[in-house]
């Protein structure tokens, strides 16, 4: 099948809202991504049993793109009385305003798309592993049969179509929730209006977790807690890697989302204008 | 339901985030649990006590008493206003004694199990013989018991054969009941349903099930407080209801509580039962189960108690002057004519003896019994896997290994498949030797979903075609392909018999070949599912029969025409001139073409504004989406409130809105005025009056009155007591599981169990004695969202088998603690059955429980195991069911795999 | 379209796994390569029409989407199976089984040819279809003659043999449960059960 070769127009920032308080746990996004993405199991579904709670994949990583996590909090107390509570969050690229991963990589393969959302292109990973040590949310991982770095790709190969992700299109309760970031009905509002409506029901400490530009200038894909952001394996505070100068979305080009070699040359060519103090697109 | 059943719940979640109340009980914390607002912990199998509670505290409280819609449903929709006859005794009566009237000696076959039977005279209707199919999904009713059923009155005067029916209809007519719907009587139903109850007080709740009093409290208030005019709740079970030895008077004890809430035939409402297989409703309606033949009609029987001797006998029997199941002659005279086509005439009354008849119990457990016996000599096993879950499937293994002959279909080599051979539990531990068992074992490989037409009857009866979208690899063939050609090779020898015992399989109409027409239909119907043109159907593998053909028999069509169907059960005729395997599914392909079940025309939107889609699919009966739905409306038709609108009676209507077509009386022909309505379909006759009487002698639903509600009752009533219909009692009364921590029924000190369950006590099939120190803990099997049942569709895909590799075992942090078990120390786990190790996953979801033996508190604790696991597959483990032991329901014949006892030690 | 579907090569992934056919061992299969080049090819179901099926798992009865592509043979190949937007039971939604129903299909441990196990035999052997489906017509009527029973004790025609026990039907379609009913009940054979009861 052809290889694109046209310039996409740059569309409204999309990305994921994942509210945690409607997860089930189900893991339909980690089988779905995998069906979508054609993703093998690891250890070909034969592996011993985790003992942690229902979590068996445990991780993300090259060949798991979408982790279901499970927090078992009950307290001391025979009846469980004063907390009795089974939290579960569908973890996955948080697509960063400012990405360490495009920050590191080398050649250029992780690219950003005319979605805002942040891409590895296979052909043009080398595997030298930088973007790995660069995320911290230990997102990417090397895919063992694919030997480069994996990751989310937030379904580039379904939205461009008009189709939504794998993952977001499964979820039973719409606990993963996928579609423009701002804007009156954009994820972000809906988000702000599940809080209040969380915090009216008692629920006090019900919060996002990556919506505004505190937690690396923001994620694309966003959270809504009701813990602290620790419990969950979320770091508070995340810290890009030192060689990062600036957002990332400097590098941001829409025309880089455009595949082959002229989009890698060009993409190249805005890298080191970069590195020449020349940031090539500000218009975000 | 968010375990195993997540999209559902789906909608529960979508109805949770706008204000709806989730309540979860169950003996474990659970995903449904996590999401519940209300979790409520149980000892497994005490569900009746915990229901019998809501039941007196509803009956008792201020908003029941006071709110008038309460009394307003239970009169009129109910059968809480019905005298019963003074001999009737119930449970209260005699409080340590604990049993209905009736109990007799069970004196007929051991193999049916049963340790004691019920004569259910004295539960009768006063003056009255409450005659009731009370037979669907029955086995205790097939003839194994004395106990009544259908028409037992042995002074019937003689009716002539039929067909015509009619005069056999009318002679069964009974007197009506006696009703007092000031519900004083002390005799009435509402009495003694508040009598039976009366100590089941939150203080007993708590004492039987564990679940602390105010968080039954609060459940009980919530569903009060949430059911009513313009609020509706409903309860969503799964297996945690019915595998008990009391499981049909669960859901019974719940349709009760609803009754008295007034949420059933309402949107919103009712009880919903969470099913575990694609087709298990289809399986159950087209039934592939001994004790019944289509539509819910019984098997021909043999056994003691039925007289089904000849067709008239049967229809004596089986036919109900009252209710939709006047039709009864309809419906079996086309059911016999889709079985021996023109053969079947009425000379030969419809070749009824050439059907067999069923003698005894011949469900599961006791076939399996048989087998170890060597009594059963060949078995077909498709898309079943009784190795892994079948109950003491050591016993059911070992079984298979003396049969002559099996039958394997299925997609990957399951355990059934492979009990012979190395890897086996009992080839390895060297308790059978492949040498030495004879067994012939055949494996065909099967189609897959997506490689073949067909359909299946989802869990709230909506049947649902797939359509082929792809060759199945190799020699797959599909399941129909397979008993096609076994029933076309089998006909063919049989052919030239000349044996009066051989007319069955020689008459048997066996046409399903695959002609030009079929095509052409085919792709019709592909279009109208906007598959894809370009990609239209892969030729059929040689002698594939034509599936059009066989959903068309199970419609029905005019005998002296196949190509003109049925539109609907109401063409149904007795007399042989239509032919119709399941009445139920009458009007799932109302003419060539016309495949309803492939219909795909629905508004998305209505689903997500909670109304029926009627364009989507097709659900038995007459494409209505909930049955009994007259109640949602007042008796004077007018609806309850404006947002539970459903059906009701619009007075002035006199043209048809669906057919556009003007109402006319069936009989003048003169136009009628006023009709049914509403955004599903009516399930009522369309223009009754909500004020219609009926006439003396009136058979049919000519016999029941404008507000009667429940047409497939002989009264049309919602029964709070059953007068027939369970063996076990009229009543659903708290017994203990048959394995039990405890050694006395807190509520009946004399009576532990039900008085009338099936056991069957062997060596390879031994019991734990009530309150065995041997085996201090309650164990209840169960199962995960990342696999299905036992694990044939899930164990072999890594995709799933990496989310759940191996089998573990639940166990409480405070129980792990005592046993010096910590998480994935691998553990053993025993009951008198078998011994299985497994690794421990410890949690604090799971939580000990304080109850009473007799006067003495008590903690128990729940171990918990999904039982998904077998030796073969990617994901494996120990079989679970090597636990779980064969002992059954008095009604159903289900077994008790929720709630047993057993021990646990460090491996 | 160079989309990993199409190279089918499973991989041997740890856990001691080796790939083969269903008589000699399994494969974990999955998938094989990653999605290589993702970014260069357009999405595999673009302009594809899909068949309308229905989940095979539980008694909800999901909506599917099945996708296909034709083969190097000429034939259907399903590519990608999904939920149905349109169903009103699951609007597009699916859980972690219904997901994984492509991998029900496309799977190198389904078995494609029939095995027999001769009476004392410690291993399978491959089985002609024809020959086996003979050989079960045959086992089939000669237990059902020998065990039949035309009348009980009283002289009521019963025509039944408790011999052959038909087991299963809750899996698969409404239209197969009714011809296998159909059959059994017209030899005779009235053991007929399925999972309902368990």
């Amino acid at each position: 099948m052809a290889t694109m070769t046209q310039t996409p127009a740059r569309r409204e920032p999309h990305g994921f809202f994942t509210d945690t308080t409607v997860c089930i746990g189900c893991k339909a996004c980690e089988v779905a991504c995998k069906q979508w993405n054609q993703l093998a199991s690891e250890t070909g579904g034969q592996q011993p049993l985790s003992g942690d709670s229902y979590d068996n994949t445990q991780r993300l990583d090259g060949m798991n793109w979408r982790h279901v996590k499970f927090i078992e909090q009950f307290s001391a107390d025979p009846q469980r009385t004063q907390q009795s509570r089974w939290l579960m969050m569908s973890d996955v690229c948080k697509h960063c305003v400012r990405a360490g991963c495009i920050e590191v990589c080398p050649t250029g393969a992780i690219i950003r798309t005319e979605f805002d959302t942040v891409v590895i292109q296979a052909d043009t990973c080398n595997g030298c592993r930088a973007c790995i040590s660069a995320c911290p949310f230990g997102v990417i991982d090397i895919n063992e049969n694919a030997k480069v770095a994996q990751k989310c790709t937030l379904c580039y190969d379904r939205t461009t179509i008009g189709e939504q992700p794998a993952c977001s299109k499964a979820c039973p309760t719409a606990s993963i929730q996928y579609g423009p970031l701002n804007g009156p009905n954009g994820l972000k509002a809906k988000a702000q209006e599940r809080v209040q409506q969380l915090k009216e029901q008692g629920v006090d400490q019900a919060q996002l977790y990556g919506a505004d530009d505190k937690i690396v200038g923001g994620l694309n894909s966003f959270y809504l807690l009701v813990d602290r952001p620790q419990v969950y394996g979320l770091p508070e505070n995340p810290q890009l890697p030192s060689r990062n100068l600036g957002p990332s979305s400097a590098l941001t080009t829409v025309g880089a989302a455009v595949m082959g070699l002229l989009g890698l040359v060009s993409l190249r060519k805005k890298r080191m204008d970069h590195f020449a103090g020349q940031p090539a697109d500000r218009e975000r | 339901m968010a375990e195993c059943h997540p999209v559902a719940f789906r909608w529960i979640m979508q109805a949770k985030l706008k204000g709806a109340k989730l309540i979860h009980v169950d003996p474990r914390f659970t995903r449904t649990s996590a999401l519940a607002n209300t979790y409520a912990p149980i000892r497994a199998g005490t569900d009746i006590a915990f229901l019998g509670g809501i039941i007196n505290y509803v009956i008792n409280s201020k908003r029941w008493n006071e709110e008038p819609f309460f009394k307003e449903y239970v009169v009129n929709y109910t059968n809480a206003a019905t005298i019963i006859e003074e001999s009737f005794k119930d449970t209260e009566d005699d409080e340590a004694a604990g049993r209905f009237s009736g109990l007799a000696q069970y004196t007929g076959d051991p193999l049916n199990g049963f340790v004691g039977q019920y004569d259910n005279k004295t539960w009768q209707y006063k003056g009255t013989q409450a005659t009731d199919q009370g037979r669907t999904g029955s086995t205790g009713q097939s003839g194994e018991q004395g106990v009544q059923s259908g028409n037992e009155d042995t002074n019937l005067p003689e009716v002539p054969k039929g067909p015509p029916y009619d005069e056999l209809v009318k002679s069964l007519l009974k007197p009506p009941a006696q009703l007092d719907t000031t519900l004083k009587d002390p005799n009435c139903v509402f009495q003694l349903v508040k009598t039976h109850f009366s100590r089941y007080t939150p203080e007993m709740v708590q004492e039987i099930t564990g679940c602390p009093k105010e968080k039954f409290i609060e459940v009980a208030e919530t569903l009060l407080q949430n059911s009513g005019p313009d609020k509706t709740s409903s309860f969503a079970y799964a297996l945690g209801w019915t595998q008990h030895t009391y499981g049909p008077q669960m859901i019974s004890c719940c349709a009760l509580l609803q009754l008295l809430l007034g949420n059933m035939g309402r949107p919103g409402g009712g009880i919903l039962a969470l099913r575990g297989h694609a087709t298990i409703q289809g399986s159950t309606d087209i039934p592939t189960l001994y004790h019944s033949i289509h539509g819910y009609m019984p098997h021909p029987s043999a056994a003691k108690g039925k007289k089904h001797d000849s067709l008239n006998d049967y229809l004596t029997a089986e036919t109900l002057a009252k209710s939709y199941w006047s039709n009864m002659p309809k419906f079996m005279v086309s059911y016999l004519k889709s079985m021996y086509g023109e053969a079947a005439t009425k000379e030969n009354d419809f070749g009824y003896d050439w059907h067999p008849k069923i003698t005894g119990d011949h469900s599961h457990m006791p076939m399996f019994l048989q087998m170890m016996d060597g009594k059963v000599e060949g078995m077909f096993c498709m898309g079943q896997n009784p190795a892994v879950g079948g109950q003491n499937a050591r016993l059911q293994r070992k079984a298979l290994s003396k049969l002559k002959w099996l039958v394997v279909k299925d997609n990957f080599e399951i355990e059934t498949a492979v009990f012979w051979k190395k890897g086996s539990p009992e080839v390895e531990a060297g308790e059978l030797r492949p040498e030495d068992i004879q067994t012939e074992v055949f494996f065909f490989p099967s189609n897959q979903v997506a490689e073949m037409d067909g359909s299946y009857t989802n869990t709230q009866r909506l049947a649902q075609w797939h359509n082929k979208a792809a060759e199945a690899p190799g020699d797959c063939r599909s399941d129909m392909w397979f008993t096609y050609q076994l029933g076309k090779r089998l006909k063919a020898l049989y052919a030239n018999s000349t044996a009066p015992r051989d007319e069955g399989i020689k008459n048997l109409v066996w046409d399903y070949e695959i002609d030009d027409e079929t095509a052409k239909l085919r792709d019709a119907e592909l279009q109208i599912t906007g598959a894809d043109d370009a990609a239209k159907h892969e030729e059929e593998p040689e002698g594939e029969p034509d599936i059009r053909k066989i959903v068309r028999e199970i419609n029905g069509y005019q005998s002296a025409d196949k190509t003109k169907h049925l539109a609907n059960f109401a063409e149904l005729k007795d007399d042989g001139s239509t032919t119709c395997a399941s009445w139920i599914y009458s009007g799932i392909y109302p003419a060539p073409g016309k495949l309803i079940m492939n219909n795909r025309d629905a508004d998305p939107a209505l689903s997500d504004a909670g109304k029926p889609t009627l364009g989507w699919g097709f659900a038995w009966p007459a494409n209505r989406r909930i049955l009994y739905n007259r109640a949602s409306a007042r008796p004077d038709g007018t609806p309850w409130s404006e947002q539970k609108k459903l059906v009701y009676f619009d007075p002035n209507l006199t043209v048809d809105p669906v057919t556009k077509l003007p109402y006319t009386d069936l009989k003048t022909g003169e136009p009628i005025k006023g009709a049914w309505v509403g955004d599903d379909v009516p399930d009522f006759v369309k223009n009754k009056k909500p004020d219609y009487q009926p006439p003396e002698g009136a058979t049919g639903l000519d016999a029941h009155p404008g507000t009667a509600p429940f047409i497939m009752k002989f009264d049309g009533k919602g029964w709070l007591f059953a007068p027939t219909g369970l063996v076990d009692g009229p009543l659903p009364t708290h017994y203990e599981p048959v394995e039990t921590p405890i050694k006395q029924n807190r509520l009946y000190p004399q009576q532990l169990h039900s008085p009338v369950y099936k056991r069957w006590e062997r060596d390879d099939n031994q019991y734990a004695a009530p309150g065995d120190p041997q085996y201090p803990h309650v164990m209840t099997t169960y199962r995960l969202t990342e696999h299905h049942l036992s694990g044939v569709m899930s164990r072999w895909l890594p995709w799933l088998a990496e989310l759940q590799p191996e089998l573990f075992v639940e166990i409480g942090e405070e129980l792990a603690n005592d046993l010096g078990i910590g998480n994935t120390d691998m553990v053993r786990v025993s009951t008198p059955r078998g011994s299985i190790e497994a690794k421990a996953l410890v949690t604090r979801r799971i939580r000990p429980l304080t109850i009473k033996d007799g006067d003495t508190d008590k903690t128990v604790h729940h171990v918990g195991m999904p039982w998904h696991w077998g030796w073969q597959g990617l994901a494996r483990g120990s079989v679970v069911n090597d636990l779980s032991s064969l002992v059954g329901d008095p009604n159903v014949a289900i077994h008790e795999a929720k709630a047993f006892v057993c021990n646990v030690e460090k491996a | 379209m160079t989309l990993s579907v199409s190279r089918r090569d499973f991989l041997r992934l740890g856990g001691g796994i080796t790939a083969g056919t269903a008589l000699a061992g399994l494969a974990g299969t999955g998938a094989d390569l990653g999605p290589v080049t993702v970014r260069a090819q357009e999405s595999r179901i673009k302009d594809v029409k899909p068949f309308r099926s229905v989940c095979p798992y539980c008694a909800v009865g999901c909506g599917l989407l099945v996708y296909t592509e034709k083969g190097a043979d000429g034939k259907n190949k399903i590519i990608d199976i999904e939920g149905d937007y349109e169903s009103p039971i699951n609007r597009g939604t699916l859980c972690p089984k219904g997901a994984a129903t492509f991998q029900l299909h496309v799977n190198p441990n389904r078995v494609t040819k029939v095995l027999h196990r001769k009476p004392g035999a410690t291993e399978w052997e491959v089985m002609g279809l024809e020959d086996a489906m003979n050989r079960v017509v045959q086992l089939t009527k000669e237990t059902r003659d020998r065990t039949f029973v035309e009348k009980n004790e009283a002289g009521i025609p019963v025509n039944n043999s408790l011999s052959i026990f038909s087991l299963g039907g809750a899996t698969m379609d409404n239209e197969w449960n009714h011809i296998q009913q159909k059959l059994m009940r017209g030899l005779g054979v009235v053991a007929i059960e399925n999972q309902a009861r368990i």
